[in-house]
């Protein structure tokens, strides 16, 4: 019984106590043909600590990691420098092993660094407010498409073809289950440009910052589209890149959500994420998930922070509840807090600079291999590449290169088959540019 | 510090503030102009002109300006403000805050799972895809389900998988207008009926009979609502948010089923059930399991959580894709090819790292062990419960399962004491309250989840202490009404916190001035 402390004197005096003779007594509710004989479920038997890690360390060996491979692959999840401090102070206990701060007193420390993340994720996203974070990117789009139409009552949710699809696919999911149409707005040289596409009745209108593609979306056609078709406009913006550019906020997005992941939180097969979910005080009553605010004491003048404006949620509103969501990403959302303080505002612009600049010179060794960068407009890190042979087979092969190329488009929009999505990010030096180029001259040599 | 001297040593907690620890200040407000916490990467490619570049770009971000020591100082002392189980006993109802084993902390830290990236080739990541179905293999056994993802992230995104399955079943059956109404225990978590309002559903309350199951004849007339062809589903937690079995398990899930309706379990107490009986026999369509609770991922303050599924072969063509699966010949795939599936409900393959440590904490118990963990998280509830009957009786005077329901309703009418009260008195006492006013059908109610995690002394310790203030009530109740007096701040103003909403820092002007 590895995490059980119960000695048998221990387990007799307890039964002593109950009134039972033996555990199986207290099962008494649990009709007899419906309980299993202890030891006789088919599973694997138990392993010691030394045979759990070595176990698990041979099947994480098998894994091809970003220390590996030179990890070019991003479209949504970032390979970025995670400072030793964001590991050191997600992993303490009292954070780590805290439940939801509902007993605000004895949560003091949680609850005032989501405060401080909220008061960051607005201001990276130039908006009045932020919540306590949501579960993933995908997940906080899909829940401003139905805060949207909890505002506005219409049902028909325009989302960009430039858009993540995986993101779109969430989207697509969530309002099918609630009767709500999605509409796709196609792009033009992977810009989102023909918006009266999408027809009348639009509740909202949603478009990427950078996009899928790695292109900076005019907002302000964005902006404008919204107000004509009186919908929202709602941003999925890659925080990282509102170090640099002018952020959503200031183009007068209704609602700006993200992926939390480049800050401070590893990939992890892609989970856990961290969603970020920013408004304007506006709209404050209607946003999902937890919340975090200010307050003071009942019968004294300290300040504290509790969780606020609960009657939105599930536990008290029920099927009134603005989401059925329950729990947020807290502990992802304290790596991003430590992250964006430990790089501040100098550190977190010298890594999207530094990540621009990376991806021009990528652009350019990667062009001089024989690859074309497909579109012109302004880009942050991340570009499309398109390849004289199939993107999945040269990326297939550039793997004994070492190097994970990027994400083949092929499988998401049609006609980009030999397309390649490149990411490069401030981890990325000049040779691991260099060894991409040199990998890729050769492997499309060799086609 | 100059009131040091203020006495710490008495005996009774909380008749002076035993923590004497500076307020907090903002990290914001700690920031000063230049300085950096980290060394970011070096860039060694040629420069660029960052405008021309990007077209435009951003005026002014004002983030915190602070040195790695200040940032490493700032949040651990902020920890320090801060109950975990790793502090003290958590005996959280519904929550299951069971000790989250180390080693799994240093398995999810390997770089062959924490530096994988989810779209790169299914090739590079044998072991990854090893773990996924592992996990979804001892969890179908577990559960007794034929299927299992764990593309939900979390319990809540759980339940709404398991509606969508519903709803895509009714549909392929030309059954989804006419099946509007979804049927939920008034003893049920919130996010039960959130959860079918947002697949569209109508919910209706079935009443709790006295002895704490589902009332079995309000049942029937409530399956019969319009003939009983608007019955979508029946939601269930079993055991239920009282701690009790669901005695008449089977003949409920027969019921609904006659009417053409489907049996969703809430699988929030599956750490009752564990390695002793499957809800997946009991006759369930779907179920759903929180890692974070039964299998030990931790909390982290309120989420990541981890979701999981378990469904029944009538539901497996709808299944979120990709479904991963192992094949015939042993190899592992992942399946989109599903004209049925109801799409993605989150972008990959759910809480991985999360998944890692489950399947570190389910082989650690293995076969030889699993059936421990119910049946000494039974035994700690129960043992909590008769301890206590004397000053707190049960709702129900049933054994429990892994949880206890006990009611305050003596102390509001006698002492105008209420459960929130003896709970904030605990955390003087140096414990974690219970779970206070869930279920909403028990008044006063106290919930008590001790998990088998804990030991016999521990358990006594907290009982010794809920009995001392359940005596303080009658003696003294001030000592209730000011609790807790412990901690850096006292009972705080919720109501405040709404009439004089304050989400975000607002920097002072002349420090936004100083950053353009």
């Amino acid at each position: 019984m590895p995490y059980v402390p119960h000695t048998i004197e221990d387990r007799d005096e307890m039964l002593a106590r109950v009134g039972v003779k033996s555990i199986d007594d207290l099962f008494h509710d649990v009709p007899k043909d419906l309980r299993i004989a202890p030891g006789s479920l088919d599973i694997e038997p138990c392993l010691d600590e030394s045979r759990i890690v070595s176990t698990l360390s041979k099947l994480a060996a098998t894994n091809k990691s970003a220390e590996d491979l030179k990890c070019f692959l991003g479209a949504g999840i970032y390979d970025r420098f995670i400072p030793s401090s964001v590991g050191a102070i997600i992993s303490r206990g009292e954070f780590l092993t805290a439940y939801t701060p509902y007993q605000p007193e004895a949560s003091q420390g949680f609850l005032q660094t989501i405060y401080e993340f909220q008061s960051m994720i607005a201001e990276l996203y130039g908006m009045e407010v932020a919540n306590a974070s949501m579960y993933d990117g995908a997940t906080s789009m899909a829940e401003a498409a139905i805060m949207a139409h909890s505002i506005n009552g219409k049902s028909k949710v325009a989302v960009s073809e430039g858009v993540n699809p995986h993101y779109r696919q969430v989207l697509e999911t969530y309002c099918w289950a609630l009767g709500l149409e999605v509409v796709t707005i196609p792009c033009t040289n992977g810009l989102t440009q023909d918006y009266s596409s999408a027809g009348e009745d639009i509740s909202s209108i949603i478009v990427g910052y950078p996009n899928f593609f790695g292109i900076i979306e005019d907002l302000n056609q964005a902006k404008k589209a919204a107000e004509s078709s009186k919908s929202l406009l709602i941003v999925v913006a890659d925080p990282v890149s509102c170090a640099v550019l002018p952020p959503p906020g200031e183009f007068g997005a209704d609602v700006v959500v993200g992926e939390g992941q480049s800050l401070g939180v590893s990939m992890g097969f892609g989970g856990p994420l961290v969603g970020l979910f920013t408004c304007n005080e506006e709209h404050v009553r209607r946003l999902p998930g937890r919340i975090v605010g200010k307050t003071s004491e009942i019968h004294g003048d300290k300040s504290g922070f509790a969780m606020t404006l609960r009657t939105r949620e599930q536990d008290i509103r029920r099927e009134k509840a603005t989401s059925n969501i329950c729990t947020n990403e807290a502990l992802m959302a304290l790596a991003n807090t430590v992250y964006l303080s430990a790089l501040g505002k100098n550190g977190l612009t010298q890594v999207a600079t530094s990540s621009v600049q990376n991806s021009r010179y990528a652009m350019k060794v990667l062009a001089n291999a024989g690859g074309k960068v497909k579109f012109s407009s302004p880009m942050f890190c991340e570009f499309v590449l398109e390849l004289p042979a199939n993107a999945t087979q040269v990326r297939h092969e550039l793997i004994d290169h070492g190097i994970l190329a990027g994400l083949p488009l092929g499988k998401y929009y049609s006609g980009m088959d030999n397309c390649l999505l490149v990411a490069v990010t401030e981890k990325k030096t000049k040779q691991d540019i260099d060894d991409f180029g040199v990998a890729l001259a050769a492997v499309l040599g060799a086609n | 510090m100059s009131d040091g001297q203020e006495k710490t040593t008495s005996a009774i907690p909380g008749n002076g503030r035993l923590k004497r620890v500076p307020a907090p200040t903002l990290i914001f407000e700690k920031s000063r102009k230049g300085r950096v916490g980290c060394s970011v990467p070096k860039c060694d490619t040629p420069p660029i002109d960052l405008a021309k570049e990007l077209g435009t770009i951003r005026k002014s971000l004002k983030l915190p300006e602070v040195s790695e020591l200040d940032v490493i100082r700032h949040f651990t002392n902020l920890s320090h403000l801060n109950y975990g189980i790793e502090t003290g006993f958590y005996p959280l109802g519904s929550c299951t805050m069971k000790y989250n084993p180390k080693v799994n902390e240093r398995v999810a830290a390997l770089p062959g799972f924490a530096q994988i990236h989810p779209l790169q080739p299914t090739q590079t990541v044998p072991g990854a895809l090893e773990i996924l179905v592992d996990v979804q293999d001892t969890l179908k056994e577990l559960t007794g389900f034929d299927f299992v993802t764990l593309q939900p992230v979390a319990g809540a995104h759980g339940e709404l998988t398991c509606l969508m399955l519903i709803k895509a079943y009714h549909t392929s059956r030309g059954d989804s207008t006419e099946r509007h109404i979804v049927l939920i225990p008034d003893s049920a978590h919130g996010t039960n009926p959130a959860s079918a309002a947002r697949c569209g559903y109508d919910v209706k309350s079935v009443p709790t009979d006295a002895l704490g199951g589902t009332d079995i004849e309000a049942l029937k007339r409530a399956l019969q609502t319009e003939g009983g062809h608007s019955i979508a589903a029946f939601m269930l937690t079993n055991p239920s948010t009282l701690g009790l079995f669901e005695t008449n398990i089977s003949e409920i899930c027969r019921l609904v089923h006659e009417v053409g309706g489907l049996v969703f379990c809430d699988g929030a107490n599956m750490n009752a059930m564990v390695g002793t009986t499957r809800p997946g026999d009991h006759g369930f369509d779907c179920m759903h399991l929180n890692l974070h609770k039964t299998f030990s991922t931790p909390h982290g303050g309120g989420g990541p959580g981890c979701g999981a599924i378990g469904i029944k072969k009538n539901l497996s063509a709808f299944l979120p894709i990709p479904v991963v699966e192992r094949n015939d010949g042993g190899t592992i795939t992942l399946d989109e090819a599903r004209p049925l599936t109801i799409g993605r409900v989150s972008p990959y393959f759910g809480q991985f790292l999360m998944e890692v440590r489950a399947y570190a904490y389910l082989r650690a118990y293995g076969k030889e062990n699993m059936h421990t963990i119910s049946q000494y998280a039974v035994l700690n509830a129960n043992y909590v419960q008769a301890r206590l009957a004397d000053v707190l009786p049960s709702a129900f005077n049933r054994f429990c399962m892994h949880e206890c329901v006990l009611t305050a309703e003596l102390y509001k009418k006698q002492f105008g004491i209420r459960a929130l009260d003896i709970s904030k008195r605990l955390i003087d006492y140096g414990f974690h309250p219970p779970t206070n006013y869930f279920p909403l059908i028990v008044p006063e109610a106290i919930m008590i989840e001790p998990t088998e995690t804990e030991s016999k002394e521990t358990l006594d310790d907290f009982c010794d202490a809920v009995i001392s203030i359940c005596e303080e009530a009658k003696l003294n109740p001030e000592l209730l009404h000011d609790a807790p007096s412990t901690q850096i701040v006292g009972r705080l103003d919720e109501t405040l916190a709404v009439k004089n909403l304050d989400v975000t820092y607002k920097w002072p002007e002349a420090e936004v001035s100083a950053t353009r």
